[in-house]
């Protein structure tokens, strides 16, 4: 098996074990079958309990694979003819973003999404999936184009945050997140988002005000990351582990916010697991979203988008707490 | 002298000029030799492979009747417009000898050609500028050219495609050609708001009046590898910045990564992409 996380090390080591076992049989006339099976089921029961009730930070570890699936392989699983569109017309064309039009079951649409790289060389090219302001002038200038021509949008979410860079602040990385934010709310067609892998603030949410917005099951959406969170609240980034358990940050906890709308199951063991299996998942989940939302005008769509952020939040008034 | 053999033999005093009659010997056109990699080809072989240096991939200038032919679907080109010629508003000196001589060279009226075609069976306004006629240059026709060729396609509800090939406002006609920036720009914003799809292709050269109006207004703004564009001339900035400037400045590579286009599409790859966009915008349902 190849990188695997810390907590399926329990697991692996017991693959490991019956590999050795079966070799073994096939090599020698001792019988092991029996055992082979009685380790099998344990593994199987072992399994369950490891992915069932996984803890917050073990879907951190899986929300960061090297392997998981990015917006490009989703893109290619999902999409025909995808055309990719550069540049935000201002400044530069931003890789830790990608954008462009695509037909989705035969209509068409608008993409966009963060983009991580897989490996170190692209990993640099694409900043680590940490885009300037530029990536957010393209993928607004991208949602405006959608607009003008009646495309609906589907927007994939996976990145650390926004570039905490020199640049990124001179070139005004706050207005461009604020403009997004501001722009999205307005646009008369569907906005689909989906978390695919790191929702990390300001940085997800300039792709995220979405009619719709899911999440994988094993992604996270937060304000912080847990290693930012534990240093601001107990100047210690290796408390993360206990910052993930308290953030409230996975896809369960989320739904339970009302912060999203659906949770998209992921194939056991993470989405990196089978790509082509995860992407039927997500399929199915964003083509039921466009056909609800197809139904909808223009104006019951801002509406709707409206209504929907409108909600997020607790609150209660002074006196009813007495 | 037997020795003499064995001895290189010694320089010449004087370089030979080849007679204006020598340069004459091979018939033109039948070789060419690529100003990029400076290897020599059958100019027969490179036009097959639609221009493009068969060694290093370098984009040769086309002219417009070679692109409509090389992109459209055959004899679906309707010209419009074709007769419409320049006036010389400012008596500027030799300037209708000049473009005389340019109509005589082309067998065109203007620096642009204008019509309806199909692309794979898509309908589009189909408009071509040419940089043998003027340098390409924006005077009043071209801009009354293009303006009419965006009403046409917003009459009839189809996309407007334009490759741009200019070295900007013509001088000859002065604030005339810097006002069909105005006109051209207009008349695309007009077209836009109506819905219309305007995808922009800039091929070598597009720079300055040009380039600072409709080739830059695209929905779509595409570009062919290697082609200078830009607002500024490289020497003009050069002279006033007093710096040396990189070698790629101001090509297509360099603007496709300073946000400025969207996609620098080699020709050979122009027409399926233009017919996937075309494809993607053709349709209006968006019910699922």
């Amino acid at each position: 098996m190849v990188n695997e996380l810390e907590f399926e090390k329990p697991l692996v080591q017991l693959k490991e074990k019956i590999n050795e076992l079966k070799k073994f049989t096939a090599d020698s006339d001792v019988d092991l079958s029996m055992e082979i099976e009685k380790l099998e089921q344990r593994l199987a029961k072992l399994e369950e309990d490891i992915y069932i009730n996984i803890k917050p930070w073990d879907r951190v570890q899986i929300a960061r694979h090297p392997e998981r699936p990015t917006t490009l392989d989703y893109i290619s699983e999902l999409f025909d003819q995808f055309i990719e569109l550069h540049g935000d017309r201002l400044y530069g064309d931003d890789h830790a973003i990608v954008g462009g039009v695509a037909f989705y079951r035969g209509k068409p649409v608008t993409v966009i999404g963060h983009q991580r790289g897989k490996g170190t060389k692209e990993n640099i090219r694409r900043n680590f999936g940490m885009p300037h302001p530029e990536g957010y002038r393209k993928a607004l200038r991208l949602m405006k184009q959608a607009e003008k021509f009646n495309r609906p949008i589907i927007c994939f979410i996976d990145t650390k945050g926004a570039y905490p860079g020199k640049a990124a602040e001179e070139r005004g990385q706050s207005e461009a997140i604020a403009r997004n934010l501001f722009e999205m709310a307005g646009l008369t067609v569907p906005i689909v988002c989906i978390v695919i892998g790191e929702g990390g603030s300001g940085g997800a949410l300039a792709l995220g005000i979405g009619n719709h917005v899911h999440m994988l099951e094993n992604s996270t959406y937060s304000v912080i990351s847990p290693e930012g969170a534990a240093s601001i609240l107990w100047k210690d980034a290796s408390l993360a582990k206990k910052a993930a358990e308290s953030m409230k940050i996975t896809a369960p906890d989320l739904k339970e916010l009302g912060v999203i709308d659906q949770i998209v199951p992921e194939v056991k063991g993470g989405a990196h697991r089978g790509v082509k299996d995860q992407a039927a998942q997500v399929d199915s989940v964003l083509f039921q979203s466009l056909r609800e939302l197809s139904k909808l005008s223009s104006d019951q769509l801002i509406t709707h988008r409206h209504e929907k952020f409108q909600k997020i939040g607790a609150h209660t008034v002074l006196t009813e707490m007495l | 002298m037997l020795k003499d053999i064995f001895t290189k033999p010694k320089k010449k005093k004087y370089a030979t000029i080849p007679s204006e009659n020598a340069k004459n010997d091979v018939p033109e056109g039948i070789m060419t030799k690529c100003p990029n990699c400076k290897k020599i080809m059958y100019t027969k072989e490179i036009r097959k492979n639609e221009k493009v240096c068969i060694h290093c991939g370098f984009h040769h200038t086309m002219t417009s009747p070679e692109r409509i032919k090389s992109l459209v679907d055959p004899e679906s080109f309707v010209e419009i417009n074709e007769d419409m010629t320049s006036l010389n508003p400012l008596n500027f000196p030799d300037y209708m000898e000049k473009i005389e001589k340019d109509r005589q060279k082309t067998g065109l009226n203007e620096a642009i050609m204008t019509g309806t075609a199909l692309i794979n069976g898509h309908k589009v306004v189909l408009v071509v500028m040419d940089s043998r006629f003027r340098m390409g240059s924006m005077g009043s026709v071209v801009g009354e050219k293009i303006s009419r060729a965006i009403a046409h396609a917003e009459k009839l509800s189809v996309p407007f495609l334009i490759f741009t090939a200019s070295g900007g406002a013509r001088m000859q006609e002065g604030v005339l050609s810097l006002m069909q920036m105005a006109k051209t720009s207009t008349a695309l914003k007009k077209f836009s708001t109506a819905g219309g799809l305007i995808i922009s292709i800039m091929t070598h050269p597009t720079t300055g009046g040009v380039s600072a109006s409709f080739a830059s207004l695209g929905d779509y703004n595409f570009a062919e590898p290697g082609a200078l564009i830009g607002f500024a001339g490289r020497r003009i900035i050069e002279q006033t910045i007093r710096e040396k400037l990189p070698d790629d400045f101001q090509k297509s590579e360099f603007l496709l990564e300073h946000g400025q286009l969207d996609a620098v599409i080699p020709r050979n790859e122009l027409r399926d992409r233009l017919t996937t966009i075309l494809a993607i915008h053709e349709q209006e349902d968006i019910s699922w």
